[in-house]
């Protein structure tokens, strides 16, 4: 991959919610990453890290505090005409965590995986409309005869698939996937992942892939984030990030990963880390992971490290990588 | 029966035949889906005391509309020979339905009246036969347009509210908790006081504050719609808010609405039956179902048919519209599907 292409690139991008009076919720503090066009790229982190919100925000399903998000060259956390929003939408798309809240439960399957195709091709005549929705559930691997059914007559992992399909609906060349394997047995994830890697590969498709599982994110991913208490700490192709971490955080989440060969996972050694994720209404000073690093020095009280690559496509932030350490 | 578990019979190869292949297909094409509509119409029909109650509802809304047409008195006629004439049905004797008072004494004979009056007449000599469906229709119809107007309101208002969220949201909610506060009594009391007492004003005055349950139960389902995942995808395709509200947040929330509804119908009707009892209710000759009651309720000694017939009629009416309002609930709470 020799030409990459940043497809879309998210700078200094912050969403804080406002918790009641006075109190604001930073769920997304000053991330900035950039994703080629083609790859995947894993975004993990424990849960209420801010992972979805960075999703959520790309997309435009919450206005950014402050940053800005460039696809493909255009500004869309601008103020954009209802046109520009409306094209936006249709090069980017998103699949769910639940597959049991993300379907309407009073539409029939067709009607779902329509509803994009509606939207974004008003005039189209029905005969066409249906013809693309069967194209679209064979693609996903479901039965055309599926059409008339409802969400509750699917198991979860069908559902996920309809899921796909509507998201496949209005072409689009980026895809957010988030926590879309969670919620689904082992046996049916892998057959989730396979199926987004083969389309993936047969639509020329970019993924941001949003998950919690250490080993399923190193499968799917060629590059990998990861979050900690809406910041990103570390960054790296996803070989590189797994053989040779940088963060003191990323070390103790990839130790968490357990081994397949049991002679090695008796052997395993785990970071354990002290206490909780912080409450993220009042977030430590400084570095946001001192209080439980197990490296800490007075430097990460006082200041927050700095986002810098420190190898190519090595991007961490923490201050045992600066001069000052 | 009475084979050891590993004495497993041998089965030959040649036991077995080739399925044919129509076997596989046929189970694919199972009977068609059934809309959500359809699958609750057949829970409901499962239930017995809600189609009991479906099936008595319709009788008493059928036999008020046509039963004044079975007589020839219509219900404000007065005539005094036949005043206080009880019941009496050629061929029902034997149920009582014979003429006699309480007392004994058969007035039909005492007066030489030749003319039945199916259930007995009042003190003015008013048919009540006529007047109790004439009042059916009228506790009905109170009933029936008091729970559409709570809806209409209900459903704009707690939409808005929960769909804009917010501030308005804020607004809105400390408006609500506000007419909460007044008892209610008290407001549709001043109401009916300052404006004639007829139907429009009972009507009006009922929804004056009975909009505000429908409001808070739509606000609630909208605002736990609005998290779901569906409405985020709905988002992100480009669907506009009129679409949004409509295809999706308004057919999710159709049974909470229906069923509240359905429990509003007849509390509304009792609430306006409690009105007229205290003299607060429509004013005579008009009928509905409350001021019978207290008509009856004046003479239950002597004539104590005048409070009987409505008071069955009421007691159905809120015995049905209840066990159907239970039975829809069941039917359409969405937590019995996924």
């Amino acid at each position: 991959m020799a030409d990459k292409v940043k497809l879309l690139e998210v700078n200094r991008l912050k969403k804080y919610f406002h918790a009641g009076k006075k109190k604001v919720l930073k769920a997304v503090d000053d991330v900035s990453f950039y994703v080629y066009k083609g790859e995947t790229l894993g975004l993990v982190g424990e849960s209420g890290c801010g992972k979805s919100t960075v999703g959520r925000t790309i997309i435009n399903l919450y206005k950014a505090t402050s940053g800005n998000v460039i696809y493909d060259g255009m500004n869309v956390q601008q103020k954009l005409s209802v046109r520009d929003l409306k094209k936006y939408k249709k090069k980017m798309q998103m699949i769910f965590q639940d597959p049991y809240s993300s379907l309407n439960p009073r539409m029939t399957v067709a009607e779902i995986i329509a509803e994009g195709i509606d939207n974004h091709a008003p005039g189209i005549s029905r005969e066409r409309k249906m013809e693309k929705v069967y194209q679209l559930l064979e693609l996903v691997g479901l039965h055309s005869s599926h059409a008339n059914r409802y969400p509750h007559e699917f198991s979860g992992g069908q559902r996920q698939r309809i899921g796909i399909a509507r998201a496949l609906a209005v072409e689009p060349e980026f895809i957010i996937a988030d926590e879309p394997i969670a919620a689904l047995d082992v046996s049916i994830q892998a057959q989730i992942v396979n199926l987004l890697r083969e389309l993936q590969r047969g639509k020329q498709l970019t993924y941001l892939f949003i998950a919690h599982d250490l080993s399923m994110v190193k499968h799917i991913s060629d590059r990998v984030a990861v979050m900690y208490l809406g910041q990103l700490v570390e960054l790296s192709g996803s070989e590189k990030l797994y053989a040779n971490p940088l963060h003191p955080y990323t070390k103790a989440l990839l130790s968490a990963v357990p081994l397949p060969d049991p002679d090695l996972e008796r052997t395993r050694e785990r970071i354990i880390l002290k206490g909780d994720v912080p409450n993220p209404l009042h977030p430590p000073c400084g570095c946001r992971f001192r209080t439980r690093c197990p490296e800490a020095k007075a430097i990460c009280a006082e200041a927050a490290p700095e986002w810098r690559e420190t190898e190519r496509d090595h991007f961490v932030a923490c201050h045992i990588y600066s001069a000052c350490w | 029966m009475g084979r050891k578990p590993n004495e497993t019979p041998e089965i030959p190869d040649d036991m077995f035949t080739p399925a044919s292949p129509g076997i596989v297909t046929k189970a694919e094409t199972s009977a068609a889906p059934l809309t959500f509509w359809q699958e609750a119409w057949r829970r409901l029909r499962k239930n017995k005391g809600a189609l009991a109650g479906l099936i008595t509802i319709v009788f008493l809304i059928v036999v008020s509309l046509i039963g004044p047409l079975f007589n020839e008195y219509s219900y404000s006629q007065q005539d005094l020979v036949r005043s206080n004439l009880p019941p009496k049905i050629a061929g029902l004797e034997w149920l009582g339905f014979d003429g006699t008072r309480s007392s004994g004494e058969n007035t039909y004979e005492e007066r030489g009246i030749t003319a039945n009056a199916w259930f007995g007449t009042d003190e003015f000599g008013r048919d009540l036969w006529t007047r109790l469906w004439k009042a059916t229709q009228v506790s009905l119809f109170i009933g029936v347009v008091a729970a559409f107007l709570d809806l209409l309101i209900g459903v704009v208002y707690g939409g808005i509210s929960a769909f804009y969220g917010g501030r308005l949201d804020n607004v809105m909610q400390r408006i609500i908790e506000v007419l909460v506060g007044i008892p209610n009594l008290i407001v549709i009391i001043l109401f009916i006081l300052i404006f004639e007492p007829g139907i429009l004003s009972i009507i009006l005055a009922m929804i004056i504050t009975g909009w505000v349950g429908m409001a808070r139960v739509v606000r609630g389902q909208i605002l736990q719609l609005k998290g779901q995942e569906f409405i985020l995808a709905a988002r992100t395709l480009g669907t506009s808010n009129g679409k949004l509200i409509w295809k999706h947040l308004f057919p999710n929330v159709m049974g909470p609405i229906i069923i509240t509804v359905m429990f509003t119908i007849p509390s509304a009707i009792f609430f306006e039956a409690f009105l007229s009892f205290i003299g607060l209710g429509l004013q005579p000759p008009l009928a509905s179902l409350g001021v019978l009651i207290e008509d009856g309720y004046q003479s239950m000694r002597f004539f104590s048919y005048k409070l009987i017939f409505p008071a069955i009629v009421i007691s159905a009416l809120m015995i049905s519209f209840n066990l159907l309002a239970d039975g829809l609930r069941d039917a359409l709470d969405p937590k019995m599907r996924r």
